[in-house]
């Protein structure tokens, strides 16, 4: 008979909240940091130099069709042996901040296409200079067209950040890990922390979802 | 002391790689059959299906694949089965999969205009006939480029198993690594492999997505 022991695990919880709140602040900062990213390369594919779209091109596709896990091992395990050392942590938000910020590219450039040509134009004729049009007029209306996708890729580097556990950065997953190793309780333990990513997802949706609808299109 | 050659690495990964195909091609077929036995459930309008179905979805796309391995690992454990790392990665594999590709296959089918439904009945065509000889094949059509999309995301998503022991690319990448004390190189070649797969799946994706809007 299969006997489930749940509070053993929520004995812990300590752990688990501290591990849930590193995925908080890991998915945050890279949120914001690959987003920023992200808008700069769409800048790039749309406007930019031809050089250097090629390269954000390069570095789109890459990072588009290779596996997160690997792009972290890449960070943390590989570029030591090139002379850049980084703590855990720094690794897993610049392995973050480079996935979103490739995903974050495509979505935003989608955005930024769909703006009427005419728009551009009479900014353009009220003496705007470019960056003004494009900070002013082009972008706030793109990020609200993918807002919804934008707030779905967030959530899908949080979901990865999962793995940032195997680089013994202390977020939610490891946490579980380490419960089970203490009380060879794995199956609760994960279920619990599956439970919280969940609940995380949700949370993290709709909190998305009020800043999008407060300061990106008015708070109606 | 044993001396890797640059080809020794990349033999070495390009045989765990059959793997990743492997698990790739088993989670891509195991779940295009689930998914497409819960789709008809819900096509069917069994009770209770629409809703069943909805929260299976949810569950699965709510929830970081790392866990659904874990879960999959140490739960079947928990039944007394022996599980071993393959048997735990293709059933989680399976269901992920099943869950996402019900959720593409779902939007397709509900592209198709009413009136189509409608006509068919119209026509005193059973269920069966209306999917075999109306619906499906139009849905098909505008499935098969969001599909391929999906089997990118499927293939680069094997590489989670590796964290429950499962040797593919990933795991052989770290192996290697081990040997070699050449982490930058290793896992360089694991990316560019990687790439190798995904990127034509990407392309073709993309070219049917174009041919599709023309259309």
């Amino acid at each position: 008979m299969i006997q489930l022991n749940f509070p053993a695990v929520l004995a812990e919880w300590p752990l688990l909240l501290r591990g849930a709140a590193m995925t908080v602040v890991l998915t945050a900062v890279s949120a914001t940091i690959g987003t920023a990213l992200g808008t700069a390369c769409a800048w790039v594919r749309v406007w930019g130099p031809a050089w250097l779209k090629a390269i954000v091109a390069a570095y789109v596709e890459l990072i588009r069709n290779t596996p997160f896990i690997v792009q972290l091992f890449f960070i943390f395990f590989g570029l030591p042996s090139a002379g850049v050392r980084l703590s855990p942590e720094l690794a897993s938000v610049i392995a973050m901040v480079v996935n979103l910020g490739a995903y974050a590219a495509e979505i935003v450039r989608a955005g930024i296409e769909a703006t009427p040509r005419g728009q551009i134009e009479a900014a353009q004729s009220l003496a705007l200079t470019p960056l003004q049009v494009f900070t002013r007029v082009v972008l706030p209306p793109a990020f609200k067209r993918v807002w919804p996708s934008l707030t779905g890729q967030v959530i899908i580097v949080m979901f990865g950040s999962a793995v940032c556990g195997q680089i013994a950065t202390a977020e939610l997953s490891y946490s579980a890990n380490l419960i089970q190793s203490r009380n060879f309780r794995a199956f609760e333990a994960f279920i619990v922390a599956t439970a919280l990513y969940f609940v995380l997802a949700v949370v993290v949706r709709h909190v998305l979802q009020r800043l999008g609808a407060r300061w990106l299109f008015g708070s109606r | 002391m044993v001396e890797f050659t640059l080809w020794d690495v990349l033999r070495n990964l390009l045989l765990a790689g059959r793997w990743t195909v492997a698990l790739s091609a088993i989670a891509f077929l195991g779940g295009g059959l689930v998914g497409l036995a819960l789709l008809t459930a819900r096509a069917a309008r069994l009770p209770g299906a629409a809703r069943g179905v909805g929260v299976y979805v949810q569950l699965f796309q709510g929830t970081p694949l790392l866990m659904q391995l874990f879960l999959a690992y140490f739960g079947l454990a928990l039944f007394g089965v022996e599980v071993s790392p393959w048997t735990a990665a293709a059933l989680a594999m399976t269901l992920y999969a099943s869950a996402y590709l019900c959720e593409i296959w779902r939007g397709c089918v509900e592209a198709i205009p009413r009136g189509q439904w409608e006509a068919s009945a119209s026509l005193a065509l059973t269920f069966r006939e209306q999917l075999r000889h109306v619906i499906g094949p139009q849905a098909l059509r505008i499935a098969i480029a969001p599909t391929v999309g999906f089997a990118v995301q499927l293939i680069k998503s094997t590489s989670l198993a590796s964290v429950i022991g499962f040797i593919e690319l990933t795991k052989a990448g770290t192996m290697i690594t081990n040997a070699t004390f050449r982490p930058f190189t290793v896992y360089a070649c694991v990316a560019l492999m990687y790439f190798a797969l995904c990127f034509p799946v990407s392309l073709w994706s993309r070219r049917l997505e174009r041919s599709l809007r023309r259309a």
